[in-house]
């Protein structure tokens, strides 16, 4: 199974992304750079953490407009499971991938620290090799995480479990002191109405070996693994034949 | 002639930024500034024939690219004098 890590001028967890699929999970894996307008026959896409474009104008705002990003657009479109982590979520709410928007932390602190997140929908992707209600230990590095959309997107979102990953204490509970950044309704992650598109702030990548303090984050990467082999995302191995097929 | 973007955070919207710059006035003894909402300036050098459409192309550009519709809104100002100051 292939995953494409996409490289924009300022990604900076793209190796830690690429070193979890290849050396962690032992699957194919290729960087894909920006300018590129082909993601070379990738199963799953990853949009690494990083300051893409420096960040300029807003967190992603640049890199929405970077030639892979079409490319991206239309595999996501053919049920293609795509992953944001941290800036690369920040790119997918810009390139309107996702919906909603990021403000800087309520803190107006970068956090950089591990947190709490619960799974809240096993039905996605990136989530499938999970338990509903899981909580997982996994880094947080950021200083525009702080979630925000209109009170009825966001009743939206609820409506169709759209929320896939919540900020919570150890022991699962959603309280405010749990939530580093404001993000609303302790959102960490989100997923698209159809359910392939997954983005979140926390970075499983970096905790996929417990030599470095946590392995939680492996069960989001195995998901996709999971997923795209048994078919249960039967969109996703079409998508990249889709794609392939509308060439 | 030139067109200055304001963009601002929507009122509805939280500004965690000019919380901590209001809070830095207060320590300040500046205790009669209520608030500060902190947002982005822009000026933008348009060759447009008339001011109406530099607004309309100032207007585009902050709706797909200067301003976030989602957290942000925006106000425009044209000056049609302002070329031959700035160059």
């Amino acid at each position: 199974m292939k995953f494409a890590v996409v490289v924009f001028p300022g990604s900076n967890c793209d190796h830690d992304a690429y070193h979890a699929v290849k050396h962690v999970l032992g699957q194919d894996a290729a960087f894909v750079w920006h300018k590129e307008t082909s993601l070379a026959g990738a199963d799953v896409v990853i949009l690494p953490g990083g300051f893409a474009h420096g960040d300029y104008l807003r967190t992603g705002a640049i890199a929405r407009f970077s030639p892979i990003m079409q490319e991206v657009r239309r595999f996501a479109d053919a049920g293609g499971p795509v992953l944001g982590i941290c800036n690369g979520f920040q790119v997918l709410l810009e390139a309107g991938l996702l919906p909603g928007a990021m403000l800087r932390n309520r803190s107006v602190k970068f956090q950089c620290e591990h947190v709490f997140i619960r799974v809240e929908q096993t039905d996605t992707p990136f989530t499938s090799a999970c338990r509903q209600g899981q909580v997982l230990r996994i880094p947080i590095a950021h200083g525009e995480g702080n979630y925000y959309a209109e009170p009825d997107v966001v009743e939206r979102l609820e409506r169709n479990r759209q929320v896939i990953f919540r900020y919570t204490t150890a022991a699962g509970e959603v309280t405010p002191e749990a939530n580093p950044n404001g993000s609303v309704h302790n959102i960490a992650g989100l997923c698209n109405e159809a359910r392939n598109v997954v983005g979140l702030m926390p970075h499983p990548e970096r905790a996929c070996e417990l030599a470095i303090g946590s392995a939680d984050g492996l069960a989001i990467l195995e998901s996709a693994v999971r997923s795209v082999s048994q078919g249960a995302f039967p969109a996703a191995g079409a998508g990249a034949k889709a794609v392939a097929a509308a060439r | 002639m030139r067109a200055r973007v304001f963009v601002t955070l929507k009122p509805s919207v939280f500004d965690p930024q000019g919380t901590t710059v209001a809070d830095a006035l207060h320590t300040l003894g500046y205790a009669a500034v209520r608030d500060v909402r902190q947002g982005k300036y822009f000026e933008l050098d348009i060759d447009a024939p008339t001011s109406d459409e530099a607004r309309r192309i100032a207007g585009e550009a902050a709706d797909k690219l200067l301003a976030n519709p989602v957290i942000e809104s925006y106000r425009i100002e044209i000056d049609t004098t302002a070329e031959a100051v700035a160059r």
